[in-house]
C-alpha cells in the first residue's frame, strides 16, 4: 500500500464553504512542502446537499484521489435545517456523518460536530466504528465558532482540530488567513483557530494517524484545477477571445478567462445560445484574433454546426469540452467520459478537427498552447476534451512548468507584404483556397488588408473563395482538407512533448490502455500491480484525432492482453482504437465505470486482477468488464 | 501603427466607385429573373461609395437561402456563414477590428426565423453593424415553403391549409428589442434604398433594415410591393423618428397596412444619441481602446504571460 499518506475528507452542505475551506488547507500543506491531490463531489443543487472535497497529501508524489479516505471531519450541513421551524428536512441532517462512512479506512479518525450532528442519529454507528477500529472525536465546533467569532467559523474549528489531532502546526494556515482576510475577521478566525486547537490538543489521541511531513521542497509550488491550467495556456497562447455560455463543467473555463481577458486587453462575451457563442468565435478569428468558446455535452451538441464552418471555412478555432455524465442533461456535476464519438463525429460531411485529451492539470497547460498552436498552423478546429473530474480537480504543479514563451502567432496568416507578391485571380480576388499545398494549408489573409480579399464560404468553394459544384474542384479541396490530418500528426509526432504516457516496466506482459482525465489513476494501479508481482505497463493517450496509430499498434503489439479502462458504458475509447488499427479485436477487453465517479486505483487493481483470472464477474457493483470480441 | 490592415481608412476616397464592388462573377448564376435580391445588391453597390468604404475594408457576412448568395456577388471580404448565424460571426468580427465595416445581410426565415434569437439580442447589444434582411414572404432556396414573414393565411407545400400564424413585426420586435435604427426600404425603390443604406452604415449603432424583395418564382405577386409611399416624402405621415413612442406606432400600423397591400418605407426610428455596444465596453474597461485584431501584427507588442496570474496560486 501507499506510503505515509493523508486523505482528509471535509464534508458538509453546499454553500457551507467547504471548498474554499479545504483549498486553504490544501494550499498550507502544499506550503509545508507536501504534493496535494484533491477530489470534488458535489450534487447538482447551490445549496445544502451531500457535499465533500477530499484532500490527498503525501511526501511522495500523488496522482489520484486515491482510494478511500483516513480522515472524517464532518460539518453540519446549515440548509439542511427549515429557517422557520429549525427542524431538519427528512435525514439530511446527519449525511455529513452518515453518508461519508463507506470509504472510510480501517483506524481512521472521525472529528464530527456535536453542535450541528448527533451521532444516535445513525444505526450501527457504535458497531461500525468498533469492528472497523474508527476514533471519534465529537467536537462542538458550533460552539467554539459561535462564543470567539461567528457560526459560520465552525470551518476554521474544524481545520483547527484536524491540525491538533493530526500533530501538524497552526503556522501555515494563520499565514493564509492573512493572506485571504482583514480586520475583525481575521482576528475572529484567528482566536477560533486557536482555542479549537488548544481544546483538541488537550483531549486523549487514542489514534496513530499523523500527518506526513516533508523536507522544503525545491521548487516553487502552485496549486491549479484543470480548468485553470487550460485558461491559462490559452492566454499565453495568445488567445484574445472567448465567446461562451453557462454549463456545468466548462463555465470553469469560461469563467477564468473572462476575468482575466479584460486585463490583458482581450474580450469576452456571453452570449445567447451556444450556436452564437462558437459563430461569435469564428467571426472573431477571421477577423484576426485568436478566438475560443466552448462547452459541456448538451452546448456543445448545438455547436456542431459551427464546427462544420470553422473546418469548411478553413478558420481557426479552438473549442474546449468540459464532459459530464450524460445523455441529455445527464448528471450536471458528475464526470464521464462518454461524449468521446460525439466529439470525434459530430457535424457533418468529411468534417475534420483535431481533438486532445489532456491528462493531468499539467498537460491541460500544455495541450491548450498546442491546440491552439495547431489550430492557427493548419487552419482547423480543434477540440480540448476535459471532463468535470479534470477540471475541478487541483493538484500542486512546478511553477516552472509554465515558463514559456508567449505565442502571439497566427499561423498560416500572411502579412500585407506577402499578400501583395501571393497568386490573386484575373479578377482581383486573392488565392485564398488553392489546391495544392502539400500539407493541405493554404495561408490567409485577414479582413482589413489590402488585395487579400476573399470570400469565406461554408459551400463547397473555388480557391478565391466562390461558390462551386465542379467534381474537380470538389475532389481537389477535399483531398486537400483531409490532408491536413496526416500533416498533422507529423508534427505532432515530432514535437518534443511526449504526447502519449507510457507507464511501467517496457516488458510488460500485460497493457492497460486509457485516455484522458484517469491516465493517472492507472498510472498508480500500475506502479501496485507490479509492486504486487503483475507484469503490466499502461498507455495513456492523449491525442484522440489524429490517432496516435503508431505509438497504440507499438504498445499493443508488445503486450499479450491489453485492458481499456473508460469512463463510460459503452467502450468507446475501445471502439475508436479498434476501428483506427482494425485488429487487436481479440486483444482488448473493457474496465468501464460510469456511475458518476470516476476510477479510484483499486478498482482497476482489482478489475485488472479478475480479467488476468480469465473472469467476467468485475469486482464490485461499481464497474463493469466487458470481454474482448471473440471471447 | 502597425501596416497590417492598411486598407482601413487608407484608401483614396476619392477614387471609389460602385464597379469596385463588382466581382467577376455575375448574380444571374443563382438569382431568377426580376427577383429583388437584384435591387440589394444594386442599392448596397451604390450606398458604398456614398460612405466612402473600400472593398477591402468591407466584412460582407451573410447567411444561408438565396439572399445569402449576396456575398458571391458583392466584391468586398466575405463570409458566407450558416442559416440563421450571420449575426453572431458578423458582430464578433466588429469587436475584433472596429476599423472593419460589418454587414451583415439574410432572409426572412434566415433573419426572423431561425436566426430570430440572434436578431434579438444583437439588436439588444446594439452592435454598430448594419443588418440587412430580404424580405421576400418566402422561403426561397428552399423552394417556396411559408415563412414568419407570409400572410396568415398563406399556402404552400408545407402548409397547405393556409398558415395559421400571423406574421411576425419585424420593425416593431427591432424596436423593442433594442436597435438603435431602423428602416424599411424596398428593391422596387432603389433610389430610397441606397439612401437608406448608406445612412444606416453611418449610423453608430445596430441599423436593422427590413428590405422588401419580391420573390417572382415562389410568391407569385411579383410587383407586391408597389406601389409603395416613403414616410419620410408623404405629408400623411408625420411623425417624429427620435421618439420611440411614435416610431412603435408608426411600425405598428406599417406591419399591419403591409398585407393589406400599402407599403410604407423609410425611416422609422434612428436614435443618435445611444453608445454602441463597443464603446459600452471599451468605456468599462472590458474591450482594449485600438483594434484587437491589430495587435497580432504589431511586432512592438508585449505579450503578457500568466505569471502574475500564478501568484493567487501559491
Ligand atoms: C440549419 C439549416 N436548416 C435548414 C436549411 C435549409 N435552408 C436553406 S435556405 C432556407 C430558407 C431560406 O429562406 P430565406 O431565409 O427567407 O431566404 P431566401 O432564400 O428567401 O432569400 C432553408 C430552410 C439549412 N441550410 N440549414
Ligand atoms: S427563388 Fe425567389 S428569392 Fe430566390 S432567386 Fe428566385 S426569385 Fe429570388
Amino acid at each position: 500500500m501507499t506510503g505515509n499518506e493523508l486523505i482528509w475528507r471535509i464534508a458538509g452542505g453546499s454553500g457551507d464553504g467547504i471548498d474554499s475551506t479545504s483549498q486553504s488547507f490544501t494550499k498550507a500543506l502544499m506550503r509545508a512542502g507536501l504534493n496535494v491531490f484533491t477530489h470534488r463531489h458535489y450534487p447538482s443543487r447551490i445549496r445544502g446537499g451531500h457535499t465533500y472535497v477530499e484532500v490527498r497529501a503525501a511526501e511522495h508524489e500523488v496522482k489520484s484521489r486515491g482510494d478511500g479516505f483516513n480522515f472524517l471531519l464532518a460539518l453540519g450541513d446549515s440548509f439542511a435545517r427549515n429557517p422557520q421551524d429549525e427542524a431538519y428536512y427528512g435525514n439530511e441532517e446527519a449525511k455529513p456523518l452518515s453518508e461519508n462512512l463507506d470509504d472510510l479506512r480501517e483506524g481512521g479518525v472521525i472529528v464530527y460536530d456535536e453542535g450541528l450532528l448527533d451521532e444516535s442519529e445513525i444505526d450501527d454507528f457504535e458497531e461500525r466504528v468498533e469492528a472497523n477500529d474508527w476514533h471519534v472525536y465529537p467536537m462542538d465546533l458550533r460552539g467554539i465558532a459561535r462564543e470567539h467569532g461567528r457560526e459560520i467559523m465552525r470551518n476554521t474549528a474544524g481545520v483547527a482540530v484536524t491540525a491538533a489531532l493530526l500533530g501538524m502546526d497552526t503556522d501555515p494556515f494563520e499565514e493564509l488567513m492573512s493572506d485571504n482576510m482583514g480586520g475583525d475577521i481575521l482576528d475572529d478566525n484567528l482566536t477560533v483557530l486557536e482555542e479549537a486547537y488548544e481544546t483538541a490538543a488537550d483531549l486523549d489521541h487514542s489514534h496513530d494517524l499523523e500527518a506526513p511531513t516533508a523536507d522544503e521542497h525545491d521548487e516553487q509550488q502552485v496549486l491549479l484545477n484543470g480548468s485553470n491550467a487550460l485558461a491559462y495556456g490559452a492566454l499565453d497562447e495568445g488567445c484574445r477571445f472567448i465567446a461562451g455560455y453557462p454549463m456545468t463543467p466548462w463555465t470553469d473555463v469560461f469563467t477564468i478567462m473572462t476575468q482575466h481577458l479584460p486585463e490583458v486587453g482581450g474580450i469576452s462575451e456571453q452570449v445567447e445560445d451556444e450556436i452564437a457563442a462558437a459563430s461569435l468565435a469564428i467571426g472573431a478569428s477571421h477577423a484576426g484574433v485568436k478566438a475560443m468558446s466552448g462547452s459541456s455535452g448538451g452546448g456543445f451538441a448545438l455547436m456542431s454546426e459551427p464546427l462544420g464552418l470553422a473546418e469548411m471555412t478553413e478558420t481557426p478555432l479552438v473549442l474546449v469540452e468540459a464532459m459530464r455524465a450524460g445523455p441529455s442533461t445527464g448528471m450536471p456535476t458528475k464526470p464521464e467520459q462518454a461524449d468521446l464519438e460525439h466529439i470525434l463525429y459530430t457535424s457533418q460531411g468529411d468534417s475534420n478537427r483535431v481533438v486532445f485529451a489532456p491528462s493531468t492539470v499539467a498537460e491541460c497547460y500544455d495541450q491548450a498552447r498546442e491546440a491552439f498552436r495547431v489550430a492557427y498552423e493548419y487552419q482547423i478546429p480543434a477540440v480540448i476534451v476535459i471532463d468535470q473530474k479534470l477540471s475541478g480537480e487541483t493538484i500542486n504543479v512546478p511553477e516552472a512548468h509554465f515558463d514559456r514563451e508567449p505565442n502571439p502567432d497566427l499561423g498560416s496568416t500572411l502579412t500585407e507584404e506577402e499578400i501583395a507578391e501571393a497568386s490573386h485571380h484575373a479578377s482581383g480576388k486573392f488565392n485564398r483556397f488553392q489546391h495544392d499545398p502539400e500539407d493541405g494549408v493554404s495561408p490567409r489573409s485577414i479582413p482589413g488588408q489590402s488585395d487579400g480579399r476573399f470570400l469565406a464560404s461554408g459551400n463547397e468553394h473555388t480557391p478565391q473563395g466562390h461558390i462551386s459544384e465542379d467534381p474537380d474542384n470538389r475532389v481537389a479541396q477535399t483531398d486537400r482538407r483531409l490532408r491536413k490530418l496526416d500533416a498533422i500528426r507529423e508534427d505532432l509526432d515530432d514535437t518534443e512533448l511526449d504526447r502519449q504516457t507510457h507507464y511501467g516496466p517496457d516488458d510488460a506482459e500485460y497493457g492497460i490502455l486509457t485516455w484522458g482525465s484517469q491516465q493517472s489513476t492507472v498510472e498508480e494501479a500500475v506502479e501496485r500491480l507490479n509492486d504486487d508481482g503483475h507484469s503490466v505497463k499502461a498507455l495513456g493517450v492523449s491525442d484522440l484525432m489524429p490517432y496516435p496509430k503508431a505509438d497504440v499498434t507499438e504498445f499493443l503489439e508488445s503486450v499479450e492482453d491489453c485492458l481499456v479502462v473508460e469512463m463510460n458504458a459503452s467502450a468507446q475509447f475501445r471502439g475508436l482504437t479498434q476501428k483506427e488499427l482494425g485488429r487487436f479485436g481479440e486483444k482488448l477487453s473493457s474496465l468501464l465505470k460510469y456511475n458518476g465517479n470516476p476510477f479510484e486505483p483499486a478498482e482497476i487493481v482489482e478489475g485488472f486482477e479478475v480479467q488476468v483470472n480469465g473472469g467476467t464477474e468485475p469486482p464490485t457493483a461499481q464497474v463493469r468488464i466487458e470481454p474482448a470480441a471473440g471471447d | 501603427m502597425s501596416k497590417s490592415f492598411s486598407a482601413i481608412d487608407g484608401a483614396d476616397e476619392e477614387g471609389i466607385d460602385r464597379e469596385a464592388f463588382t466581382p467577376g462573377i455575375e448574380p444571374q448564376a443563382t438569382w431568377c429573373p426580376g427577383c429583388g435580391d437584384f435591387g440589394v445588391l444594386k442599392a448596397l453597390k451604390g450606398a458604398m461609395p456614398e460612405i466612402g468604404r473600400t472593398p477591402d475594408e468591407t466584412l460582407l457576412v451573410t447567411g444561408i437561402g438565396c439572399s445569402g448568395k449576396l456575398s458571391s456577388y458583392f466584391e468586398s471580404y466575405g463570409f458566407h456563414s450558416i442559416h440563421g448565424r450571420s449575426l453572431p460571426v458578423a458582430r464578433a468580427a466588429k469587436l475584433a477590428n472596429p476599423g472593419l465595416e460589418v454587414i451583415a445581410a439574410g432572409g426572412d426565415g434566415d433573419g426572423y426565423g431561425i436566426g430570430g434569437n440572434h436578431f434579438m439580442h444583437t439588436a439588444r447589444e446594439n452592435h454598430d453593424m448594419l443588418y440587412i434582411v430580404f424580405n421576400n414572404e418566402i422561403f426561397g432556396l428552399t423552394k417556396g415553403q411559408t415563412s414568419p414573414t407570409s400572410p396568415k393565411g398563406h399556402k404552400s407545400k408545407t402548409q397547405p391549409h393556409g398558415s395559421a400564424k400571423d406574421p411576425i413585426r419585424p420593425l416593431s420586435m427591432a424596436l423593442s428589442a433594442g436597435a438603435s435604427y431602423v428602416a424599411r426600404t424596398a428593391a422596387v425603390n432603389p433610389r430610397q434604398a441606397t439612401e437608406v443604406l448608406a445612412e444606416a452604415m453611418e449610423h453608430d449603432g445596430f441599423a436593422h433594415v427590413d428590405f422588401l424583395t419580391q420573390c417572382p418564382t415562389w410568391n407569385k405577386d411579383a410587383k407586391q410591393y408597389v406601389p409603395y409611399t416613403d414616410v419620410q416624402q408623404s405629408d400623411d405621415y408625420d411623425f417624429d423618428v427620435a421618439d420611440r413612442r411614435e416610431a412603435a406606432e408608426m411600425m405598428h400600423e406599417t406591419e399591419d397596412k403591409l398585407y393589406e397591400g400599402e407599403v410604407l418605407t423609410g425611416r422609422f426610428y434612428v436614435e443618435e444619441d445611444r453608445r454602441s455596444y463597443g464603446q459600452e465596453k471599451r468605456e468599462t474597461g472590458e474591450m482594449p481602446e485600438e483594434p484587437l485584431a491589430e495587435r497580432y501584427f504589431d511586432d512592438d507588442y508585449e505579450w503578457e504571460r500568466s505569471y502574475d496570474l500564478l501568484d493567487v496560486h501559491k
